[in-house]
């Protein structure tokens, strides 16, 4: 099992300088030049062009640039942004805000999706389970900026339940209707997922088995069926933590968090390279890790999937 | 002039125990009944059972008024073809129906007591305790995520049988169903299993609780013939120290005659025979139990010669055939073939595994050569090679004078077109997606053969050889039968006119009814076309009833070959002699 930890460890780095570089190369092949985009399109003077160009090397070729961006990524000097913020700080504020607004709907789509999934495979085709399909085929079928500006409106302005926005301090209690929003398209996923799997087990030799050995129908359901069911739905909710973390854009933007995906989506507007190539390196590695995480769970939900 | 396997028997090489242990089982009732047996109730008694399964085009009557009677103690077996009912009328005894099932009338008397009016909780008492279950497939049945030991624990725990030292217990459990090294065997999981270690596994759980009827589903037709043997002398000798009654479940009528006191046949939903294992075998009445006593291989084994004779062909016309296959020239010469796997070993080390090991053999045109041994024996492989799906590691394989490994691309695609692979898994070889002309015109195709007229022509002409209706070129294998697909894996071989056929376990998968005709639809097909069959299969009585030769395999080497009479009247070797004797039924003296 260590050895296998370690081997994804050091799968981490190709994945990493593959990303970044990628990253790296499209942001610098962006169209107009990032000294425009600071200035705003106004005219500056030569002297500022010439000392702007090499304080950010942009006279250098790209596989220089690249080195000197690494370079400094390794002496944790992430450097500044056009605004003269260092990117450090920026992202040491975003990304706090970003994990709550990631664990937060986990916990709603785990929580409630298992549970409504589980009800639902069991007792498939009555009233709940057809009432559960059908609304988890709306959620998902509508677009999250529409659940977004729907429930923003409704209960935030017309209701007043929730602030429709969120302050700068981002706590828990402001997060929650950006969260329900993102939860619930997952949640529909998840309770979907979990259902799915539920029946395949519940229909699986190993059940029938178990039953015909005198367990009770809890004690089946408990240790045979909901354990197999849940090897998918962690994975999937795995993923999906590695997704979240990465910050919602659309979601983001319409209730106003200063999270990660925020930052990027102006950072990408604003054409400030070295701020997009740091927040995806850092969202590379968030991811990977996720993903480590789904593989040792599933190692241990599953004991055939073994790593030596 | 059948020869008795009573007579090859005493070489010692079965465990005498069986027979005895057999003897006493079989005795015992006998002389219950001479004491006045009257006063004895069953110990399960089903009567006019009817069960209903709700599809959704309507209800579908799967058993129709059933009745057999287990004693105490007693071995009743019930005989049938898949989807006879036997398996659903077992499954109601424990109460374990699926969920679109019901029972729509009759009764399950357990003890005196009707099963279907008692309670779901008075069954789930009765489950473990009272009424064990082995089931059919060894790698479905255990969760693969708990270890073994889990696995038989909680068996204990929910009958309340749990000792303090539980895990002693448990190792006591899987010791008693001959799990070698149980203590230590208890901590892996099921995967770490093989499936006979499985099936004891799955033995140990359903006998854990001392029930006092088992019911047996198929609880060996996953497995080898030699271990099959093992499990069921085990489980006869288990069950006969608890005096445990079992209720088998079995598609194969010499096993149920080996096995089991009574028989109860079931067809179509409905019991259409029962009585004594014995006399149902020699004295069969209702028109389908003849069938399935004539084609069951494992008893047919021994008519097979008388058969022949009796066949169309009279002596006159028979003559000259065995002299043309005198003069017949080898189609396929394989000679000192190996095949090595690396298997990984820890930090770059490897070593070899030798899956086959300097076999050769020949093969005569227009004859059938078998290749029969266990799983693992390296008899899959061979027909790789042969097919040239593999290449060997050494050694050569000479095709109608051309060497395999001498062919280029083109004469490769040629090679293609002459020898046509037939696959054991009618389900599985068959592309979901394409309907049955598609499947079969789809090697004419390939290999450009005609135009689309003329081959739809052959496609016809091809479902008229395996005797399948025109009609149905439009549909679609999940709307086959398993029979019906293989005639169609057969079609889609014979379409490009091969010389050779090779057929890996091509029959395994079906009912014995059906693979009566399949075996019958391939020997036609032999005489009509001169075909050659390489016939690799781990069925003993089945390579009686089609092969020529045959060349007995194990751990990748051929221990024995010979013609078929030969083999099969004066086996050679120790380990021919095990799988002979392994043949369920080998040793009941039918006629």
């Amino acid at each position: 099992m260590l050895r296998f930890i370690l081997r994804r460890v050091l799968q981490v780095i190709p994945v990493f300088f593959g990303a970044t570089l990628l990253v790296y190369y499209l942001v610098f092949s962006m169209s107009g030049s990032p000294i425009d985009a600071l200035s705003g399109g106004k005219p500056i003077s030569p002297a500022v062009v010439a000392q702007l160009t090499s304080q950010y090397h942009l006279d250098q070729p790209f596989i220089v640039q690249y080195g000197i961006y690494i370079k400094n990524l390794f002496t944790f000097n992430l450097g500044t942004s056009f605004s003269g913020r260092p990117i450090a700080a920026i992202l040491a504020n975003a990304f706090p805000v970003t994990a709550r607004l990631a664990v937060f709907p986990l916990a709603i789509e785990a929580i409630f999706g298992v549970t409504f999934g589980v009800i639902a495979g069991l007792r498939k085709g009555k009233l709940f389970d057809g009432t559960v399909l059908i609304v988890s085929l709306v959620v998902i079928a509508v677009p999250t900026f529409v659940l977004g500006f729907l429930l923003q409106f409704v209960v935030g302005v017309k209701l007043g339940w929730a602030k429709p926005t969120v302050s700068s301090g981002a706590h828990w209690l402001d997060l929650t209707l950006p969260a329900v929003v993102l939860g619930l398209v997952s949640f529909a996923y998840v309770l979907r997922l979990t259902r799915t799997s539920i029946l395949e087990n519940m229909n699986a030799d190993y059940v029938r088995t178990a039953t015909a050995k005198g367990l009770s129908r809890r004690r089946v359901i408990v240790t045979h069926i909901l354990r197999n069911s849940m090897i998918p739905v962690v994975t999937f909710l795995g993923a999906d933590l590695g997704a979240l973390m990465g910050g919602a854009i659309v979601t983001e933007g319409i209730f106003n968090v200063p999270g990660v995906g925020n930052t990027l989506y102006k950072a990408v507007l604003a054409g400030e390279g070295p701020m997009v190539v740091s927040i995806v390196s850092v969202l590379v590695l968030v991811f990977v890790l996720a993903n480590l995480l789904v593989d040792l769970l599933y190692a241990w939900l599953d004991p055939r999937i073994r790593y030596a | 002039m059948s020869t008795d396997k009573i007579s090859i028997d005493p070489t010692g090489t079965s465990d005498g125990g069986t027979d005895s242990i057999r003897l006493d089982k079989a005795a015992r009732p006998v002389s219950i009944t001479e004491a006045g047996g009257d006063e004895r109730l069953p110990l399960l008694e089903i009567r006019d059972l009817a069960i209903t399964f709700s599809t959704g085009s309507g209800d579908v009557h799967a058993v129709r008024n059933a009745n057999l009677t287990v004693m105490p103690a007693e071995t009743v077996a019930i005989v049938g073809e898949s989807g006879s009912g036997k398996s659903t009328t077992a499954l109601a005894a424990i109460g374990l129906l699926p969920s679109n099932g019901r029972v729509s009338g009759g009764q399950i008397m357990f003890d005196g007591e009707d099963l279907t009016r008692a309670g779901g909780k008075r069954i789930v008492e009765l489950r473990g305790r009272s009424i064990g279950m082995v089931p059919q497939d060894p790698m479905s049945n255990l969760n693969p995520v708990w270890k073994i030991g889990y696995q038989v624990k909680e068996t204990l725990k929910a009958n309340n049988l749990a000792r303090k030292d539980i895990n002693k217990q448990v190792a006591e459990v899987l010791a008693d169903a001959g799990l070698p090294d149980a203590a230590r065997r208890a901590k892996q999981y099921p995967h770490e299993f093989s499936g006979g270690m499985r099936q004891r596994a799955l033995i140990a759980i359903g006998l854990s609780c001392s029930p006092r009827l088992l019911i047996a589903d198929e609880p060996t037709s996953a497995l080898d013939v030699t271990v099959q043997r093992q499990i069921l002398d085990h489980l006869a000798t288990m069950t006969s120290e608890l005096n445990t009654a079992v209720l088998l479940i079995t598609h194969d009528l010499g096993l149920a005659a080996e096995r089991a006191e009574k028989v109860v046949v079931m067809y179509k939903g409905q019991v259409v025979e029962s009585g004594p294992a014995l006399d149902i075998l020699r004295n069969p009445q209702h028109p389908y139990t003849q069938r399935l006593v004539a084609s069951a291989p494992s008893l047919a084994s021994r008519r097979i010669q008388s058969t022949r004779a009796a066949g169309k062909e009279s002596p006159e016309e028979l003559a000259p055939d065995t002299a043309a296959v005198a003069k017949a020239e080898d189609v396929i010469q394989v000679r000192n073939l190996s095949k090595i796997y690396k298997l990984r070993g820890g930090l770059g080390k490897s070593t070899d595994f030798k899956a086959v090991d300097d076999v050769s053999f020949d093969i005569k045109r227009g004859t059938t050569l078998a290749v029969v041994g266990e799983s693992g024996s390296g008899k899959s492989t061979v027909a790789k090679m042969v097919l040239n799906l593999e290449k060997p590691s050494a050694g050569n394989i000479v095709f109608d004078g051309v060497d395999l490994a001498s062919l280029d691309r083109k004469s490769l695609f040629d090679f293609r077109r002459r020898v046509q692979p037939i696959f054991q898994d009618p389900y599985g070889s068959l592309d979901p997606m394409y309907n049955i002309y598609r499947t079969i015109e789809e090697p004419l195709r390939v290999h450009k053969i005609g135009d689309k007229k003329s081959r739809e022509v052959k496609v016809r002409e091809l479902l008229d050889q395996v005797a399948l209706p025109a009609s149905s070129m439009q549909r679609f294998p999940n709307e086959l039968s398993g029979g019906q697909r293989q005639r169609v894996a057969i079609a889609r071989a014979l379409a490009l006119d091969p010389e050779v056929v090779i057929c890996d376990e091509a029959v395994s998968a079906l009912d014995v009814l059906v693979q009566a005709q399949i075996l019958n639809l391939l020997a036609d097909l032999q005489s009509e076309l001169g075909l050659t069959y390489l016939f690799i299969t781990h069925d003993l009585a089945v390579v009686r009833q089609i092969a020529d030769h045959v060349c007995v395999m194990e751990n990748g080497k051929i221990v024995e070959t010979g013609t078929t009479d030969n083999v099969f009247e004066a086996p050679a070797k120790q380990y021919t002699r095990d799988l002979l004797d392994a043949i369920p039924g080998s040793r009941l003296a039918v006629a």
